[in-house]
């Protein structure tokens, strides 16, 4: 492994420090800074259209920010992209996984991709498929998954090269109750057994109020609040945290909500 | 580093094998030409004491098989930057070159074995099958055909932000690279303005390779035909690699 960019004596897992991002005149991510500590649940929340995503695509090296720096395991994803991608695992908000293939087969191509030694591949494979409830289906193509199944392949996925982060970006978006709870389930296990520090962002914020440490609110691109939940309804005089999440990022229907779900309309009807 | 490589090819060439539609689908538009053209220029072409047409014919629909699947198989890049896959494969720590390599080979593979499928289609209706060794020349110039072809797509794909774009590709530039290649018609004695345009496109070399390696007839030397293909085959894998690296999702 690569000596570490930063001397990472700190419990801080994840550092952003005045990160911004511009898409021509937009300016989706406007100097945001935050800390994360080694093993904590961190809830990234905002309305659509906030910069949630635009943020974790630069957390995770798929988008160059304008201006910024980030470290997260002590290496800068700006100057040490592959040890950065060692370092994290991603369910992204849309499915990733090749729906041609097996659950097997996604994850062996996951393994293959992490530089997995050969002969640990099959039995990490086959404990996180267990994990998941999915080893009895990892013949079967994706395509065949339902939603919630797929869900835990990618959740299966993402942890199977050992990450010290694990990103999910909306990973309960459209799921039934039942599927909700064993997916956090699964996530808050790991996170007690082995510290994996969970970076996550949703718009279910029942969900946030029983399992974060942190929570950090964005909007219009920039912070605006942060804090513990009880922090944060306490700062706000407010009951629950969709209370405040309401007072703080206001009660307007946001245009970019509804440019971003006619894209995703077009995109539905693209995709069928 | 092969590893990588392997596993992207592995991937291409099951997603190809599994979609048993898009095998015969993609052989109906060959078979269709060798039908048509085969059979409706023939009399005219033999008449003119130039030999057999489906023997001039063939090698040009073959190279038509493998530049459509190579395209495709380029442009898969759009269909897994839609539907997510290309996330999972961007955020792996591995560098993009051997990504697009792996999926170029692969794509290229899938060309190269629909090529030889019209190829044994082609034998029942009366294509002589060539000697070993014209035939191992043959497998080359499709290889480079394919592999050109592929990161070609690769490369416009890279660009391109959504499978609106395809359609417009396939109308505006394969369908002129192909018709524009000696694929269908001799080159000797046609218009100098479209025998000058047909020397820049990059096709042209390939069929008139691949055509030597199956029947021993060509309109320039075999040695032209090789680099040419092979310097271009070059550049188009650098350029591809490099549009591949600059995608952000």
């Amino acid at each position: 492994m690569k000596e570490k960019e930063k001397n990472n004596t700190s419990q801080y897992i994840l550092e952003v420090s005045n990160l911004s991002k511009s898409f021509k005149k937009f300016k989706a991510v406007d100097n945001i800074s935050f800390k994360i500590k080694a093993g904590e649940v961190f809830a990234f929340l905002g309305p659509n259209g906030a910069g949630k995503s635009t943020t974790i695509k630069m957390l995770t090296t798929l988008l160059q920010p304008d201006e910024g720096e980030i470290f997260l395991n002590g290496f800068s994803v700006l100057k040490n992209k592959a040890e950065v991608r060692k370092s994290f695992g991603i369910v992204f908000q849309d499915p990733s996984l090749d729906s041609e293939l097996s659950a097997y087969e996604n994850m062996y191509f996951h393994a293959v991709l992490y530089k997995i030694p050969k002969k640990e591949r099959q039995l990490k494979i086959k404990n996180l498929l267990e994990m998941v409830d999915l080893w009895e289906k990892r013949k079967q193509v994706v395509k065949k998954f339902s939603g919630g199944m797929k869900r835990r392949l990618e959740i299966a996925r993402g942890l199977l090269h050992h990450p010290k982060v694990l990103f999910l970006d909306e990973p309960t978006l459209g799921l039934d109750p039942q599927t909700r709870q064993h997916i956090w389930q699964y996530i808050m296990n790991l996170n007690k057994s082995e510290g994996l520090t969970i970076f996550f962002s949703t718009h279910y914020l029942d969900e946030v109020e029983k399992i974060a440490n942190k929570v950090a609110i964005i909007d219009k691109g920039r912070i605006i609040e942060r804090g513990s939940v009880e922090e944060i309804k306490n700062r706000q005089n407010s009951k629950s945290l969709e209370d405040a999440f309401i007072k703080l990022t206001g009660n307007n229907l946001r245009n970019d909500e509804k440019a971003e779900t006619f894209s995703r309309f077009r995109q539905t009807i693209r995709k069928s | 580093m092969f590893n990588i490589i392997y596993i992207l090819w592995l991937r291409q060439i099951k997603r190809y094998w599994r979609s048993k539609s898009r095998i015969i689908g993609s052989l109906g538009q060959p078979v269709l030409f060798l039908v048509a053209l085969g059979f409706g220029f023939a009399p005219m072409y033999e008449a003119s004491g130039q030999g057999n047409f489906i023997q001039f014919l063939a090698p040009g629909i073959i190279a038509m098989s493998i530049i459509f699947t190579a395209m495709f198989s380029g442009m898969e890049v759009l269909w897994d930057k839609q539907f997510g896959f290309l996330k999972e494969t961007l955020v792996a720590p591995v560098s993009r070159f051997n990504i697009m390599l792996g999926r170029t080979l692969g794509g290229a593979s899938v060309a190269i074995f629909q090529g030889l499928l019209v190829l044994f289609i082609s034998s029942f209706f009366g294509f002589s099958l060539p000697s070993l060794g014209g035939f191992f020349l043959a497998l080359v110039f499709m290889f480079l055909i394919a592999l050109f072809f592929t990161a070609l797509g690769t490369a416009i794909a890279s660009m391109l932000e959504d499978m609106q774009g395809f359609q417009l590709i396939m109308s505006f530039l394969v369908m002129p690279i192909f018709f524009l290649s000696g694929s269908l018609f001799p080159l000797e004695g046609i218009n100098q303005v479209l025998y000058s345009v047909i020397r820049m496109n990059p096709l042209t070399y390939g069929v008139d390779g691949l055509r030597f390696g199956l029947t021993a007839q060509g309109s320039f030397s075999v040695g032209l035909d090789l680099i040419v293909l092979l310097v271009l085959t070059i550049v188009s894998l650098i350029i591809g690699a490099k549009l591949f690296s600059r995608i952000q999702t």
